[in-house]
């Protein structure tokens, strides 16, 4: 892997990561465009659950990680605490993994 | 209320919310592990992958990085890829920017440390104060632990395999006990309704990344005014 490679990739995801803040800054924005802003991590973290659960690549997958997610969302509704949440969907996941 | 003596971080409903966030930021750095010998076993040096954890700081384009390389992709395919995955934190600056007002440098650093991470577990926050706190010590935090996470990951360089403890899985159950208060509200459920099933519906038939920022498109059931349909023509 070169360095040219590592620098150019750093300063892209920088910029990217640059762009939104500076891009709103400190202005205030019309009401229409704060609610659907707002909105945004809602949109895209449900967004990566579905990628990270069904997907393999550019395919889809169904496999042991739906069952732990499943767990997962079930250990949310009852409120347990976020490390719970995620030792539970990953103990499941690889149980599931370890017995098929 | 706390009064002026009490410093923030003792404020009995601040301290749950430090708590999850370097909670989160612990389960990110066992990620990072796996980063570090993934690029180790790709051809990195350790110092190269240090370096990146330290400046690229965002998981998904790293490991897409690595992992085209090590296949022996191209690396202007591996380039390509991972700035498609880093794209979506631009997407998160715009959400973030009302948040982190302040001087130009704050907002500088802010910007390194806007991922997935902290902006999910700000906005599960219900107020601005508290968002700002899991904002700032979510995004710290996984800072820490990643790079702490892909030094160990460097050094050991031999192959333990994530799936083999579910980590694979950790991911979206973590951002699953993130999101689920927002879900509680309507217009936040609607949005990721519809993020999730345009995410599901383009996986097959665009490049890795790219279904996650059309995801965005979720953010249009914002539009309509919140409460009467004819408030907007007497404003």
């Amino acid at each position: 892997m070169s360095w040219t490679f590592v620098l150019v990739l750093s300063a892209t995801a920088y910029a990217f990561k640059v762009l939104g803040l500076v891009v709103v800054g400190d202005r205030t924005l019309p009401p229409v465009l704060d609610r659907c802003l707002a909105l945004i991590p809602a949109a895209l973290v449900a967004a990566i659950v579905v990628k990270d659960t069904f997907s393999a690549g550019q395919h889809l997958h169904l496999d042991e990680r739906a069952l732990g997610v499943g767990v997962a969302m079930v250990a949310a509704w009852r409120k347990l605490p976020l490390i719970v949440v995620i030792v539970l969907g990953a103990a499941t996941t690889a149980l599931v993994r370890a017995l098929t | 209320m706390s009064d002026v003596s009490t410093p923030w971080w003792r404020d009995p409903r601040v301290r749950p919310v430090i708590g999850a966030c370097v909670t989160l930021g612990f389960a990110v750095g066992v990620f990072a592990v796996s980063f570090g010998v993934s690029a180790v076993s790709a051809g990195a040096s350790v110092l190269q992958a240090c370096t990146m954890s330290l400046l690229v700081f965002t998981g998904a384009s790293q490991f897409s990085a690595v992992s085209v390389i090590g296949s022996g992709g191209s690396a202007s395919a591996a380039f390509g890829g991972a700035a498609v995955l880093a794209a979506r934190n631009g997407v998160y600056g715009l959400a973030m920017a009302p948040h982190l007002t302040g001087r130009l440098g704050t907002r500088l650093i802010a910007a390194q440390l806007t991922i997935d991470e902290s902006t999910a577990m700000s906005a599960a926050q219900d107020d601005e104060h508290h968002r700002r706190i899991a904002f700032w010590i979510t995004g710290l935090s996984v800072y820490v632990f990643w790079n702490v996470g892909t030094l160990i990951g460097a050094l050991l360089g031999t192959a333990i395999d994530p799936e083999t403890f579910g980590l694979d899985a950790a991911f979206p159950c973590g951002f699953v006990a993130i999101l689920w208060p927002l879900l509680r509200q309507r217009r936040p459920a609607m949005a990721a309704a519809v993020g999730a099933v345009v995410c599901l519906a383009l996986i097959p038939f665009v490049p890795v990344g790219v279904p996650i920022l059309c995801a965005t498109v979720g953010i249009l059931v914002g539009v309509p005014a919140e409460t009467a349909p004819n408030e907007a023509v007497v404003a």
